[in-house]
């Protein structure tokens, strides 16, 4: 599950992380007064920032043609021309894809005067089943470029989860990280509130970016983190009542949402070939196959090691709300699963819609030879096949024809 | 003859009397494994089935039963605590199937099994199989939830993050009547116990395992690093196939580790590392099989 900029904000607030002063709304006439506010008490900029799930808002573009999901402003009532831009509008960045999100909350920060920009995330080493810090001198572009250009410039530092991130740690980052005086201790709070976010949060990912050296009254610097994503741990989310409050179902696809609460793993792409099948592997496999044979998935689709009849119409019910999709080709391992049951809920759930798609079938395992039976006498039309590869061909040719 | 189980390898069940622990025993009994024991908190003392004694602990079964290796069902939120019973009982193999465990717990896990001889498979796995050589692989050794039906006692090592794709492969070879050494499905989570590497090095040296199937996906870089030492080190026939070509970047494909982050862990590379350690890469899923037996 991932969390606006302002959750993620609001949490690391939480654990001590400085930060400029923000407020968040939801009218054009609110962010004019907050601005206001902040500018009589000494801010000279202030940024409107659109809260989506999503990044490269700043570079992003809105649907009514608005450039610009991140803009700084002057005077309070140039952030009221923006916020009544924003609000109520579409914002398509490279992360949205092209339906893009809407927004509904703006964040009104201030702005401060930026000296050096630095990125900072934690998240889990796969490889060393430990967290890791990492931080960069390059802050304030994609991560993964400066990652993939100048490795060297990627400070990690491995932590020992029993013990959590040490000081000592924590100093070495900032000195790595070119700070120095009174950078250093703020530093070491800032960092050690940046690790105990992430374990407390059972986050998978915090990330500072970027993390900024701003000049502050009397000629002094601050470290402040003038961006935050956070994504949680969706297995954890059962101990954290507080933290799946703020899930923002309107940032989600309505399909996936529907998926879920039938315990299926549903992800639409946007090809015309439905995909039904069992286990993550076999269903990411099945698109592959398709894609292989010239056809394009329309989704990725997991019904689950046990699946039930309902499960399986539901599955069906879902894939065919997708406008685009010509034909469905079912593909289940069932090894122990009653195939059966698997062949009865897409009888079931065929009699009912009103589309008539062709349906390739392709089912291996326990009790196949009555799955087979509940098929033919179906009084219906599937396509049947015993290999992926040859249901693939036989689904891309009649989604061609 | 197979590698981390054998045929008489004597099992606890973690977890008996859930309705997925019920049943997946009541299997793998029919199957001939040696399950001797099971565990459920406060039912110790009464039995499943008739047959299988409960205890209350995992020490205690071993203690009781000898029992060395044992199955985990029991619900996530209480999984790693089972996972580290079993450690702390000496068991030899742990094999969690439980899907849905937070990464903290598994992080947790890992850090106090560090040092201690306990091996760990998965978690969210699909578990291990090593066959039998009866009718339809009869009396062999089956933890967790992989379909017996489908092995055939043989000389082929199957290593896989996903459970039905590990079984697709296993399935084309019996029905090419070419057998299996065992089975071992690692598990889709981020955070897991044997690695890819881990169960190649046990084919490589089991002198029973003549070659090795090995299947991945998409996430981090288990697959790279177990070819990077086939390449120098394996002595035997390796083929593969790895999953999620067309899975869309900064999506998690149903396993929670099956996501391609910031340009890492991508079926482009993970292929391109496979070819380059001269592992047979199956053009689709339904040659897994045969690309193997072609190089054989």
């Amino acid at each position: 599950m991932n969390l606006h900029e302002y959750q993620a904000r609001q949490l690391l607030g939480q654990a001590g992380v400085a930060q400029p002063a923000w407020e968040l709304c939801v009218t054009a006439d609110s962010a004019r007064d907050i601005a206001a506010q902040f500018l009589a008490d000494g801010a000279r900029l202030i940024a409107v920032k659109a809260q989506i799930h999503a990044g490269g808002r700043g570079r992003g573009a809105f649907k009514n043609g608005f450039q610009g999901g991140v803009k700084l402003c002057k005077t309070a009532q140039d952030v009221y021309d923006n916020a009544r831009a924003m609000l109520g509008n579409v914002l398509v960045t490279r992360q949205t894809g092209p339906e893009g999100r809407l927004v509904s909350k703006l964040m009104i920060t201030v702005a401060p005067d930026i000296r050096k920009e630095l990125y900072l995330a934690v998240l889990l080493d796969r490889s060393a089943s430990r967290p890791v810090v990492m931080a960069s001198t390059e802050g304030g572009v994609d991560i993964e470029e400066v990652a993939a250009r100048t490795p060297d410039k990627i400070i990690r530092e491995s932590v020992d989860p029993a013990i959590g991130l040490m000081p000592f740690q924590a100093r070495k980052i900032a000195v790595a990280l070119g700070l120095r005086g009174d950078l250093v201790a703020q530093a070491l709070r800032l960092l050690l509130g940046v690790y105990s976010t992430w374990w407390e949060c059972d986050a998978t990912l915090v990330e500072i970016n970027p993390l900024c050296v701003v000049g502050a009254p009397g000629g002094k610097e601050v470290l402040m983190a003038l961006d935050a994503k956070l994504s949680l741990d969706d297995n954890a989310l059962y101990r954290h009542p507080e933290l799946q409050a703020m899930r923002d179902l309107a940032q989600e696809a309505p399909l996936e949402i529907e998926a879920s609460k039938f315990n299926l793993s549903y992800i639409k792409l946007d090809g015309n070939i439905a995909c039904l099948v069992n286990g993550a592997g076999l269903a990411m496999a099945t698109m592959d196959v398709i894609s292989h044979y010239g056809g394009r998935p329309a989704n990725f689709l997991d019904i689950g090691g046990g699946a039930s009849r309902e499960q399986v119409a539901a599955a069906f019910k879902i894939v065919l709300r997708d406008p685009s999709v010509k034909g469905i080709l079912v593909n289940i391992f069932g090894g122990i699963m009653d195939c059966d049951v698997i062949a009865t809920g897409i009888v079931a759930a065929a009699k009912e819609t009103p589309r008539k798609l062709p349906i390739v079938v392709r089912l291996e395992g326990n009790n196949i030879e009555a799955a087979r039976k509940t098929l033919d006498e179906s009084g219906l039309t599937f396509i049947r096949s015993d290999s992926m590869d040859d249901a693939a061909q036989k689904m891309v040719r009649a989604v061609v024809n | 003859m197979s590698v981390l189980v054998k045929p008489d390898t004597k099992i606890v069940v973690q977890g008996i009397t859930g309705r997925f622990g019920r049943r997946h025993t009541q299997f793998s009994l029919a199957y001939g494994t040696q399950v001797v024991a099971g565990v459920t908190p406060g039912r110790g003392g009464q039995r499943f089935e008739d047959k299988v004694p409960i205890f209350n602990a995992v020490a205690e079964a071993v203690k009781q039963t000898g029992a060395t290796a044992s199955a985990i069902f029991v619900p996530p939120a209480f999984a790693a605590d089972a996972i580290l019973e079993g450690v702390d009982a000496g068991l030899e193999l742990v094999v969690c199937i439980t899907e849905g465990i937070p990464v903290k717990d598994m992080v947790k896990v890992k850090r106090e099994m560090e040092g201690k001889p306990t091996r760990l498979i998965g978690p969210n796995c699909p578990g291990i199989v090593a066959p039998g050589a009866g009718k339809g692989s009869h009396g062999g050794c089956r933890i967790g939830i992989a379909p017996s039906h489908i092995h055939k006692q043989g000389h082929i090592g199957v290593v896989s993050r996903s459970g039905t794709l590990g079984y697709e492969a296993v399935w084309q070879l019996t029905c090419r009547g070419i057998g299996q050494s065992t089975f071992v499905g690692i598990g889709g989570d981020p955070v897991h116990g044997v690695s890819h590497l881990d169960v190649i090095k046990l084919f490589n040296a089991d002198p029973e395992t003549h070659g090795i199937i090995l299947i991945g996906e998409i996430g981090g870089s288990a697959e790279e690093e177990a070819v990077a030492w086939i390449r120098d080190n394996c002595r035997k026939p390796v083929a593969g196939f790895v999953a999620g070509v067309t899975a869309p970047p900064g999506r998690r494909m149903g396993h929670a580790g099956a996501i391609v982050n910031g340009g890492q862990g991508t079926a482009a590379a993970k292929i391109a590392a496979f070819r380059d350690a001269g592992i047979g890469v199956a053009a689709t899923p339904s040659e897994i099989a045969d690309t193997l037996l072609r190089m054989m």
